[in-house]
């Protein structure tokens, strides 16, 4: 047993090496309650359906969001929409379709299996649109960034007055949880912007976290399955050794030696 | 070591097994004698199996819903992450069972470098097993490069490009490699195949690495060959069996940790940025378990010697066997190896550091200085101290020591207290 913790020890000494070596140049995140977190972290859904109304109301002009379908919106686990709201939300955007018996390529309201419809039709469309810089698609935004949900909230909140020194080119901003302080896309919250279906006061705070979360579910829309699973599996295993333990003893005790 | 002639009992199995004789390999193998002494270090090889196995599996699955193409690859994964049912949890199982299984490794390698079972008679048990370390490290760069986000494209490029330092071809093998003038699709679909192919040859080698194994048989913490069969070792069923199981599964409860709770902080966060070759990461940095080797490539301003140094460096264990002149093989008798042994643990877990840090300033030299001992270690102290150490007396038996009546173990004990050099 001494043993294994060693084993453990040098096992936690290996891997915290590694966050270690990652952590090297963080800077101070803004910190806010994620319900999403720890073992049995559950999406917070009303925060889920707001969050939707903000991305699609203030991201979704630049952002695309690739790898969703508006079936998703209905699915466990996401922002759960009734189906006929969600259906009523796919038909709201028109999708390009065909070719048809013609030959020719139509547009038609939305369904639920159709894909998020995209802002610009391509990479280079989304730069010339936005002064050179591309949007990043915002599916698995949360998990391409170092800091993830933190980074993402407080970068929402991080524009200031550039310090003094500090020159910006035209359609630069001063951010200061970007990388390397300079970012190409302008403040876009504002006290109010967004008018919540629930009555949630919109502060700047509220529509960061609301949004947040919700891309957090667009990058990892199983997690309340991952966190459920991963707890009775990590309970099987450990009654599993437990009594393998004892068997193990129990085996162990016919020779003069121990385990 | 004894063995026994075997008989099937019933008629069926004896006709089955003169003609192809798998009842008495499976004989063997819950029979086969192991020393009653090993400790918990010595259950990674069954646990090395298990992930090797994992590996197969889930990679199978995967693969059914991959696309190898450079346009479609990234979306394929989000498919997988998405739609496939449980296709999350077998990617994450897959991705983190890479980490898993080179941290397994990694205690395995040094198990066996703490206990000399790389001296004879085990020398080809050991350098098969870098063989199979070195096909690991190719696998998982491969697969690595499979999901084409940004450090899949990168990495690729750049470890690629180091066949541009051979001499003369060197630019032509890169351009082979690449299948054109940069990592792109045909550079994608080889990757896949290769990663396809390299678990099998691994799973080749484990059989003969573990054949090798049985025809001497498992070296123990003493060290010291079997004397009384009957008395130092146990038949491996049942009771290797419960106790690699049961390390095995404290080591899946900690596996279950990442894939469920943490899937992605072994992995970069600019994975998830789909591949373009037209925007360069700040910062490129292969996965944890292949950082040492990357900070001895980076600590070399030379690009074909850095190349060979880094080459070198895992090279240089197959000749383990023989640059270690101590015939005692386990380091509890061995009081300086023991202190020289953890400094090499602790020149490795620097190499590492360094490794995931730019290469530059202060980091540059102590990384200079960390390879310059990684290869003094081999090549100077182990040939030099096998002749000038002073080693603690052996026991004479396994079961000598274990009884606790030895006038040797006692001297094992109170030297290592001491710290007597």
């Amino acid at each position: 047993m001494k043993n294994f913790l060693r084993i453990l020890f040098l096992a936690a000494f290996f891997l915290g090496f590694q966050f270690y070596s990652n952590a090297a140049e963080k800077v101070e995140y803004l910190k806010t309650d994620w319900s999403f977190k720890g073992p049995f972290g559950k999406f917070d859904r009303a925060a889920l359906q707001r969050g939707y109304q903000v991305y699609q109301e203030v991201c979704s002009s630049c952002h695309s969001m690739k790898y969703l379908n508006y079936r998703n919106l209905v699915e466990k686990g996401g922002p759960e929409f009734p189906v006929e709201q969600a259906k009523a939300i796919a038909a709201s955007f028109e999708v390009k379709d065909g070719p048809n018996a013609d030959g020719e390529m139509f547009m038609r309201p939305g369904r639920l299996s159709d894909k998020f419809v995209m802002p610009y039709e391509n990479e280079k469309a989304a730069q010339a649109a936005n002064g050179g810089a591309y949007p990043p698609d915002m599916t698995v935004l949360v998990k391409a960034r170092g800091g993830g949900v933190d980074y993402i909230y407080s970068l929402l909140q991080g524009y200031e007055d550039p310090p003094a020194g500090v020159s910006l080119d035209d359609g630069v901003y001063y951010n200061k949880y970007m990388y390397g302080n300079k970012i190409k896309m302008s403040n876009q919250l504002s006290e109010g912007l967004v008018e919540y279906s629930d009555g949630t006061n919109s502060t700047v705070e509220q529509m960061a976290k609301d949004v947040t979360t919700f891309l957090m579910w667009t990058a990892e829309p199983h997690l309340e399955t991952r966190h459920r699973m991963g707890f009775k599996a990590i309970i099987y295993l450990i009654i599993l050794t437990v009594l393998v333990y004892f068997s193990m003893k129990r085996i162990w005790s016919r020779i003069e030696t121990d385990v | 070591m004894s063995e026994h002639e075997y008989t099937p009992k019933s008629k069926v199995g004896k006709w089955f097994n003169d003609r192809l004789p798998l009842l008495t390999l499976a004989n063997h193998l819950t029979d086969y004698p192991t020393p009653k002494n090993l400790n918990y270090w010595w259950t990674f090889g069954g646990i090395l199996t298990f992930c090797l196995i994992t590996q197969i599996v889930t990679g199978l699955v995967l693969a059914m819903h991959y696309i190898a193409h450079a346009d479609l690859a990234f979306a394929s994964v989000e498919h997988i992450m998405r739609d496939v049912n449980y296709g999350w949890l077998i990617r994450y199982i897959h991705a983190n069972g890479a980490s898993m299984f080179f941290l397994a490794v990694y205690i395995h390698i040094f198990r066996s470098l703490f206990y000399g079972s790389y001296k004879s008679p085990r020398e080809i048990i050991w350098i098969i097993g870098i063989i199979i370390y070195l096909l690991m490290m190719a696998a998982a760069f491969l697969g690595y490069v499979l999901p084409w986000g940004q450090m899949s494209f990168w990495g690729a490029t750049v470890i690629t490009n180091l066949f541009s330092a051979i001499p003369l071809v060197g630019e032509g093998v890169v351009t082979w490699l690449w299948g054109g003038y940069s990592v792109d699709n045909p550079t994608l679909t080889r990757f896949f195949t290769l990663h396809y192919l390299i678990p099998f040859l691994i799973l080749g080698l484990v059989v003969l690495h573990i054949w090798a194994l049985h025809v001497p048989g498992n070296n123990n913490p003493i060290g010291i060959d079997i004397k009384k069969p009957s008395k130092d070792t146990v038949p491996f069923h049942p009771y290797i069996v419960i106790k690699d199981g049961f390390a095995l599964l404290m080591f899946m409860i900690v596996f279950a940790f990442f894939v469920f709770y943490t899937p992605n902080i072994l992995g970069h966060a600019d994975n998830y940025i789909e591949a373009n070759p037209l925007v360069t990461p700040a910062h490129i940095v292969p996965e944890w378990y292949l950082l040492p080797f990357y900070a001895i490539l980076r600590s070399v301003p030379d690009k074909l010697l850095g190349v060979i140094a880094m080459l070198s460096a895992i090279l240089i264990l197959a000749a383990l066997p023989w640059l270690d002149t101590s015939r005692i093989r386990s380091a509890v008798f061995r009081p300086l190896y023991k202190q020289f042994y953890w400094i090499l643990v602790a020149d490795v877990l620097i190499l590492g550091y360094v490794g995931a840090m730019p290469a530059e300033g202060l980091y540059l030299l102590i990384a200079r200085i960390a390879t310059a001992y990684y290869f003094l270690h081999f090549l100077i102290v182990l040939p030099v101290l096998g002749f000038r150490e002073r080693t603690i007396p052996v026991p004479l038996s396994i079961t000598e020591p274990i009884l606790g009546g030895s006038p040797n173990l006692a001297a094992v004990k109170k030297r290592d207290n001491l710290k007597i050099q």
